[in-house]
């Protein structure tokens, strides 16, 4: 199983890698691993202003949907318009083609308050 | 892995896609253990069944296997299974594994006394071998034919010495095998088909979506308790000519008919509805009371769109009707659909 060093994460396995002024959100190796085949993939629209742990999207694997929470408050720049037709992208690259969407914080220290890698890895359930 | 009925499962392998289309093009084996086996023996024993189950157990032969249901004096359903006929006056009954310990009990109680009960669930092993290559996959790793069975005939066989049953019997909707082998030749036997013979394993995810597409119930889910089997099978496996427990209240779903009758709905996205979900009138507004409700849903990898099984108003449930299902707040677009959803399965190929 993968994390990426260059992300914060969240507890619910939503990744989150600071871009400029930007940051780019998607879900975890681990995330992409438990829920196996995704299938179909509800984005939010661009323009969109969230808050921290508002829900935003939902991520479906054959066996189960899950939802995705903002992991900090922004808006929404620019979504991944691959996913609608090519979902298991997460599951192959979840890092980096799988990227959900962008946004623009409204505080960009919000990410500091997340999760290190250290710290989301030491979370996860042991195998 | 995950907990069913009392056993740790294999969800997946591979990955339920890849183990799902594996087995509509090749073939791929399932460890189905879980599943109960009970044997039931005597002169007597015929005619017990006759009045336990829906399906005609006089008309069996030997080497055949029939499907039907053990139902209630209600006529609710106390499980769906598989009687094979294995002599005269011995029979085999493959039952649910949530459902095994209840069926036992009720079918216990309602013997002769000169029929002889045997719970086999503990001493037999079950693998699962589907997939249009089946045969030639088995036969190639086997170095032996196997013998010529029609579809629900089944066959004692020797494999590795061991002496199993072999029935061209499935719940994938192709062409394949389901094998009862002594519980301790199990393991020798998956190595044997899986990792000397490069057969691919497939879980219970896969074993899902493949029995979803073909419009199998899923006791449960399609099958419980609380209805006759009417409004599930329209009629099929069961037999009016004879006595049989719950028979009263069968009669009479099948002379007013039900309420409500399962139907199959494919959805125009990929985006799956899933059990419990409401069924409405297209527009119908989430206070008016539901048409329906889902009782299994999934993405359906052989037609890449969402399917699912319900239970819709009988006046709803022509081919064609358009409705909508609420899936976590969002409205889904679907339309009845005959059953099987995936018509091109192998299962029942000479």
């Amino acid at each position: 199983m993968q994390i990426d060093k260059s992300c914060r994460y969240t507890s619910t396995h939503e990744w989150v890698r600071v871009e400029g002024d930007e940051v780019v959100v998607g879900i975890s190796d681990f995330a992409q691993n438990q829920l196996s085949d995704i299938t179909y993939v509800e984005l939010p629209s661009v323009g969109d202003t969230l808050s921290a742990q508002d829900e935003v999207a939902v991520v479906e694997s054959v066996k189960a949907a899950s939802d995705i929470y903002a992991p900090i408050g922004g808006t929404v720049t620019e979504i991944n318009d691959r996913l609608a037709d090519e979902p298991e992208i997460i599951n192959s690259d979840p890092y980096e083609e799988g990227w959900l969407f962008r946004m623009k914080p409204i505080d960009e220290s919000d990410v500091e308050d997340l999760l290190d890698a250290s710290q989301y890895e030491s979370q996860l359930p042991s195998e | 892995m995950a907990p069913f009925a009392g056993w740790d499962m294999p969800i997946q392998y591979e990955g339920i896609l890849a183990e799902h289309t594996e087995t509509r093009t090749a073939c791929t084996a399932f460890d189905i253990c879980h599943m109960g086996e009970f044997e039931l023996k005597g002169p007597s024993a015929e005619a017990d069944l006759e009045r336990l189950l829906t399906q005609s157990i006089s008309s069996l032969d030997v080497g055949r296997c029939r499907y039907g249901y053990l139902l209630n004096d209600a006529g609710g359903v106390l499980d769906d299974l598989t009687c094979y006929r294995m002599d005269d006056d011995r029979f085999m009954l493959v039952v649910n594994a949530a459902t095994c310990e209840r069926d036992s009990g009720w079918i216990r109680q309602h013997l002769s006394d000169d029929t002889m009960f045997t719970d086999l669930s503990s001493a037999m092993g079950k693998i699962d071998i589907q997939g249009p290559t089946s045969r030639r996959k088995m036969e190639a790793i086997l170095g032996a034919p196997l013998p010529d069975l029609k579809y629900f005939a089944f066959a004692e066989v020797q494999i590795m010495g061991d002496s199993c049953i072999l029935s061209r019997t499935g719940y994938t909707g192709e062409w394949g095998y389901e094998i009862y082998c002594p519980w301790y030749a199990t393991e020798e036997l998956w190595n044997m088909f899986v990792k000397e013979g490069g057969i691919k394993p497939a879980g219970l995810g896969a074993r899902d979506t493949l029995r979803l597409e073909v419009g199998y119930p899923l006791y449960g889910h399609e099958l419980t308790e609380e209805a006759t089997p009417v409004a599930a099978s329209r009629g099929m496996f069961i037999n009016m000519d004879k006595d049989f427990i719950g028979e009263k209240a069968v009669e009479k779903d099948l002379a007013e008919g039900t309420v409500q009758v399962m139907v199959g709905l494919k959805l125009d996205s990929k985006r799956a509805a899933r059990t419990g979900d409401s069924v409405f009138t297209l527009g119908a507004a989430v206070s008016e009371r539901p048409s329906g409700v889902v009782t299994s849903g999934s993405f359906a990898p052989s037609l890449g769109v969402a399917v699912a099984m319900a239970y819709i108003d009988e006046s709803l449930a022509s081919a064609g009707t358009q409705l909508e299902i609420d899936v976590r707040g969002n409205r889904l677009t679907a339309a009845v659909v005959d059953l099987p959803f995936y018509k091109d399965g192998t299962a029942r190929k000479r």
